[in-house]
């Protein structure tokens, strides 16, 4: 037995043997979570001496617990959370017993690092949810818990902790596990394990405590080394999102990535989605060996019987058993940005292989955290929880998020600051993208180009109220006019009154009167015009988005550049004074940012130069077509 | 592949050196700043990092993406989220991430692959007998004549081995019997310190290896 390769064979055989469990601590502010952990890791002698050593030494300095071990130390990694006594950010923490490997992820109690906690949960299997006796069920609490249920975990721990300070009094604990069960009701865990804790002098947490005679459920230990763990996908029908084309040489091609449902064998008859195409599995490789069969979880690359149309962000599924393809769906929303999420603004979606345009096309309600009722709302604020319609730009392979995390989950990115702005769960199809193939028509955009003479174009002024967009834009027109140029010009006047005018000023309702704009003037630009539009158009997001729907040279922008105490001088409509005295909230330049454009087409200089000058430089710019 | 080398040449010309200059300055110029130049000369849009979150109380905080702005700083307190295996990797230009693909591997689950796959590593990592001195606690190993003896230091011969290799002479050698892969798993197993107990930079001061980790080290 002393013989170390036999030692270390038995010892990697029974690691193998023992599952992997990943869980998360959350709850609110001050509830322990960081000292739980801590004292997890010390009761069970996975910390090494050095650590104790470094954190005997640092709970001096920065400790609660006058001069005592301060085990939340251990966790809280970063200097700003050693100050303030707080966790920031997630940490990650390794531990293993005889019974099973751990990954624990400590999470942020502050509403403020809410996107923190939804990074650690969205990995775990289990959550510790810890409430403080003596304060029992908060908002955090219940918001916590319900990101917990939208991102899928089954089990909980209810950890009732600071028990000592009711006195391990029964009642106390009875009442807010009724409480927290009152809650939990409307969420969809499978099952809540309460358990009456002391993470500070470490009551049920490792040790049962013989201050609690009356509970008899398990300690916390005991519980997350018997709760079910990770439910794999195995019985799921086959699917594996395409990672990467291997292609070394010319004669080979096969498609990486990773199953993540199912079992593919050797022959299996299997479908590429988008295209549906479909071919056999003619070998499945690693990076040496060929194996007869991949399972899920498994990294792989498919070697297919024939050629394909198949690439990154493509998903080979079982052929008789595919998934859907949409671009069009319902997901819940877990907003994480300062900046609001706004109805119509577009986004990058990123699965986890592929990135499309996406739109947030209908925000349908967010929830009030405390009482899951749902509100009506067209913005996402930080930490804002939601149902919205996404759209994208091509339809993309995906399956419901509680079937399979991997292919229902993605993420909004920021198109400016390429922040991770949300976190979406899709629950259904609304479209499949099968349906909207246009239909082609004969007598097509070109050729009514063609009869009118001239292209279509679209020229699209933004600037402050009292730039002169309206004056230049007239004044073109008449110019264009007279050349037998088919013009149209969309403005304030034409619009506000009639297809918009169920829109305030609100951000949300600027947004949405800017999508319609930009959708009418492609419609009128199909049927071969030159149309005008003549709008503040105040935020860069929505001029992007009116740009994508054209063709490079179709879309001109126009910046009409007046400063600001020009345009208030000028004042011709008498709106400043009027914002000024409060009187029109939301008024660009006074009260509502103005984004000036970074890169315009055309940047009249409209403070100084007449609008002679500037028509005669837009007239200039398009040409002599 | 191409194999590029860059070295601070401010460094080189001050001769910058940890013996003489004390880890702190070494690490700086050397190391975080001999990076930050090597990054920015070729433009790299990512970096990628062999750190692993249970080695260091920051490195457990960080993302497996990890965002730096154009100056290579880490701003621990404003990551970016990072849920499930959606990981962003959009940037602007002069900004890069870092890249820390078994962020999520322990030291154990290190060198049971190696074991497993028969990965051959360095002989450094066995046990052998080699001159050492002393100090501040570290086994440090005397390699030429860069390390000068401070007055008492004697030069032992031990039977040492290195659990994790940094830079010369900023990383502790350990007593050791494993002179094979088998015995070193069982070292490990039965270990009562931290892999990172012989890093010297760790241990400059609390909230040290994050500091560093600010200004752009890996």
């Amino acid at each position: 037995m002393n013989n170390p390769v036999t030692k270390i064979d038995e010892y990697l055989e029974t690691q193998a043997k023992l599952s992997l469990l990943r869980f998360i601590t959350c709850g609110s502010v001050d509830d322990g979570k960081s000292t739980l952990i801590g004292r997890m890791l010390y009761e069970a002698q996975l910390i090494f001496e050095d650590q104790v050593a470094a954190l005997r030494n640092e709970s001096k300095h920065h400790g609660t617990q006058g001069g005592d071990i301060d085990f939340a130390l251990l966790v809280d990694g970063l200097a700003a959370e050693r100050e303030q006594g707080i966790t920031i950010d997630v940490a990650y923490r390794f531990f293993a017993t005889d019974h099973r490997k751990f990954i624990v992820a400590d999470t942020p109690g502050h509403e403020q690092y809410t996107r923190n906690m939804a990074t650690g949960a969205s990995t775990a299997d289990v959550a510790v949810i810890l409430v403080d006796a003596s304060q029992g069920v908060l908002t955090q609490t219940r918001r916590h818990s319900f990101i917990c249920s939208l991102l899928g975990i089954k089990h909980v721990a209810l950890a009732v902790n600071k028990m000592d300070l009711v006195d391990f009094n029964q009642e106390t604990y009875d009442s807010i596990v009724a409480d927290y069960h009152t809650f939990a009701e409307q969420l969809e865990f499978e099952s809540i394990t309460a358990i009456p804790m002391s993470a500070l002098q470490g009551d049920n947490v490792i040790e049962r405590s013989a201050k609690t005679t009356w509970y008899s459920g398990p300690t916390l230990i005991g519980f997350l080394e018997t709760v079910e763990a990770h439910k794999s996908n195995i019985a799921s029908p086959f699917r594996m999102p395409v990672q990467w084309v291997n292609r070394p040489d010319r004669t080979f091609r096969g498609f990486s990535g990773t199953v993540v449902s199912g079992i593919v064998k050797k022959g299996d008859d299997v479908r590429i989605l988008p295209s549906g195409e479909t071919a056999k599995v003619d070998d499945i490789v690693l990076y040496k060996n060929s194996l007869p069969q991949a399972i899920t979880d498994q990294a792989v690359t498919l070697k297919l019987d024939k050629e394909v149309d198949c690439s990154r962000g493509d998903v080979i599924v079982a052929a008789k058993e595919p998934i859907e393809v949409a671009d069009q769906f319902e997901a819940n929303i877990v907003w994480m940005d300062q900046d609001a999420g706004h109805q119509g603004r577009a986004y990058w979606l990123k699965t986890s292989t592929t990135r499309v345009n996406a739109t947030i096309s209908d925000i349908k309600f967010k929830y009030n955290i405390n009482t899951l009722e749902h509100l009506s709302s067209k913005e996402m604020n930080l930490n804002d929880i939601g149902v919205a319609t996404i759209t994208v730009d091509r339809g993309i392979p995906f399956e419901p998020y509680s079937n399979n995390r991997s292919l229902g989950s993605f993420v909004l990115i920021d198109r400016y600051t390429n922040a991770t702005v949300a976190a979406g769960m899709i629950n259904f199809a609304l479209r499949r993208a099968k349906n909207i193939h246009a239909q082609k028509l004969v007598v097509d955009k070109s050729a009514r180009e063609t009869l009118n003479g001239h292209k279509a174009r679209v020229l699209w002024f933004t600037g402050l109220s009292g730039s002169g967009k309206s004056s230049i834009a007239d004044a073109l027109e008449q110019r264009l006019h007279k050349r037998g140029i088919r013009t149209y010009i969309l403005d304030g006047d034409n619009v506000r009154h009639g297809l918009n005018q169920d829109l305030g000023f609100a951000d949300a309702d600027r947004i949405e009167n800017i999508r319609r704009i930009a959708e009418v003037a492609k419609l009128l630009a199909d049927a071969g015009i030159v149309v005008l539009t003549s709008f503040i158009s105040p935020f860069k997001a929505e001029r992007d988005m009116a740009r994508r729907l054209f063709n490079d040279d179709e879309f001109v922008e126009i910046f009409v550049d007046t400063p600001i105490e020009e345009a208030e001088k000028r004042d011709v409509k008498g709106l400043y004074a009027k914002a000024r005295r409060g009187d029109l909230p939301n008024f660009t330049g006074v009260d509502s940012p103005y984004e000036a454009p970074d890169n315009p087409e055309i940047h009249l200089n409209s403070g100084q130069d007449s609008i002679e000058t500037c028509v005669q430089q837009i007239v200039d710019y398009l040409g002599e077509e | 592949m191409d194999l590029i080398v860059h070295i601070n040449p401010e460094g080189i010309e001050k001769n910058i050196n940890p013996f003489d200059h004390g880890s702190s300055l070494h690490t700086d110029v050397m190391k975080t700043q001999g990076l930050i130049q090597a990054l920015d000369k070729y433009g790299f849009d990512a970096a990628f990092g062999g750190a692993r979150r249970d080695e260091e109380k920051s490195r457990a905080k960080e993302r497996v993406f990890s965002f730096r702005n154009n100056a290579h700083r880490w701003d621990p307190k404003t990551q970016r989220p990072e849920l499930w295996n959606l990981y962003n990797g959009r940037k602007s230009p002069g900004e890069s991430i870092r890249v820390f693909p078994i962020s999520n591997w322990t030291e154990l689950d290190i060198w049971q692959y190696i074991y497993r796959e028969e990965i051959p590593i360095v002989p450094l990592y066995y046990a052998a007998e080699r001159p050492v001195v002393e100090r501040d606690g570290m086994l440090m190993l005397v390699d030429d004549d860069r390390l000068k003896l401070f007055p008492g230091e004697k030069i032992r011969t031990k039977r040492v081995r290195f659990r994790t290799l940094g830079c010369y002479p900023l990383t502790g050698a350990v007593e050791s019997d494993a002179d094979d892969l088998p015995k070193i798993l069982l070292e490990l197993l039965e270990a009562r310190t931290s892999e990172r107990q012989g890093r010297a930079i760790d241990t400059d001061s609390s909230g040290s290896m994050e500091k560093k980790k600010q200004e752009g080290y890996f």
